[in-house]
């Protein structure tokens, strides 16, 4: 049984034949890559969203139109979202007991009084 | 002083070029094979469509032209200027791609050659359209490369691509008989056969690089005729259409 989708993309991928092997040759298939967004010269590159492409190049230049065609922009990024290693949804608990720790925030330093005297002194 | 009627006669056949390529570019608009490339697409024909419109109103506001609406929608089509290469229906996806490393290729060579120009508004409006052709060429050259070497399907077709629209591509050099000599003179720009070099150096690594065959230089046969103003049977149905909504109302605001 064929898969009859939409995409072309998946239909060339022939799927369907129970057992078989499906290879996937290079560039076949497109990848998803994500796209940070520069607004200005030696700011943070800002993640913005993601293109489809079949090579970083071509990311490249699809990112410029999609998210660089109406605001300010000098500079783009894209990274294959493959790359990105990321934790598994269900170690999220690793960050949950942060919040307990507030003796670890710099608020902790009572330094504000100080500043203000010193300024009111000038 | 400059030529007044050769340099008319230069910027209408680069701003019907740009006019009918913006057109027909613009028609694949909603029907690109991926939505990102859609967009690109798109945005590259308004480009298109801007350049025109900008040397249009150097006509108009320097040479004493008509107003730039009127004169984009209300020729007749033997007064058009554009190459033949221009006019052709998209077709595939492939014949659209090459034409637009082609064309966009010899445009951006010819405002090149322009930002030395002795006139001054072309000298102006190359500098502003450096960085669009910039993509556009960017955009042209990554296609091609990709598609080149996506299999023994896709590298044939971009050859056929490449086959079919060589000839008519040359035919964007097609030089003025009675003007060209005065535009070389006055330095406006240094002429067609120049430019056409300076096009073939220009392709000619980036075809390599996708192993795409050119053909021998001397056996490319430039289509002229539409700087004549002679053109196919494909214009005068774009121009139809391009101008349907003008002509409901020449008058109206908008």
């Amino acid at each position: 049984m064929s898969n009859d989708s939409l995409d072309p993309r998946v239909n060339r991928l022939k799927l369907g034949e129970a057992g078989e092997v499906v290879k996937v040759e290079e560039g076949e298939n497109w990848n998803i890559y994500e796209v940070f967004h520069q607004e200005k010269r030696g700011a943070h590159h800002e993640h913005v969203g993601c293109v489809h492409a079949p090579d970083p190049q071509l990311a490249l230049v699809f990112a410029k139109e999609q998210f660089a065609r109406r605001k300010k922009c000098v500079n783009l990024w894209v990274v294959k979202s493959a790359d990105i290693l990321a934790f598994d949804v269900e170690d999220e608990d690793m960050f949950a007991n942060n919040l307990e720790k507030t003796y670890r925030d710099a608020s902790g330093f009572k330094v504000m009084e100080k500043i203000n005297k010193f300024k009111q002194s000038k | 002083m400059i030529n007044q009627a050769a340099i008319k006669d230069l910027i209408i056949k680069m701003a019907d070029d740009e006019l009918i390529q913006g057109h027909r570019n613009s028609e694949w608009t909603g029907l690109g094979p991926v939505m990102e490339e859609d967009i690109a697409f798109s945005s590259m024909a308004q480009d298109k469509i801007g350049h025109a419109w900008a040397l249009y109103r150097i006509l108009h506001e320097d040479l004493g032209g008509e107003d730039p609406d009127r004169f984009a929608f209300l020729r007749p089509e033997k007064e058009y200027r554009s190459a033949h290469l221009v006019e052709m229906p998209n077709g595939t996806y492939d014949f659209s791609l090459m034409r637009h490393f082609l064309f966009d290729q010899a445009e951006t060579i010819r405002y090149e050659s322009m930002q030395e120009s002795s006139f001054e508004s072309l000298r102006l409006l190359s500098k502003k359209v450096k960085g669009e052709l910039k993509y556009h060429t960017l955009h042209a050259n990554a296609w091609v490369m990709q598609l080149s070497k996506a299999g023994e399907e896709s590298y044939g077709r971009m050859q056929q691509a490449l086959n079919d629209t060589i000839a008519l591509a040359a035919g964007l050099f097609e030089a003025s008989p009675e003007h060209e000599a005065a535009l070389i003179e006055d330095k406006v720009y240094p002429g067609e056969a120049e430019l056409y070099r300076r096009w073939l150096d220009r392709i000619y690594p980036v075809l390599v690089k996708a192993s795409l065959n050119l053909p021998a230089i001397t056996a490319i046969k430039p289509v002229y005729g539409g700087r004549q103003g002679i053109h196919t049977i494909h214009l005068q149905p774009l121009l139809k259409e391009m101008s349907e909504v003008f002509n409901l109302d020449a008058e109206a605001g908008w």
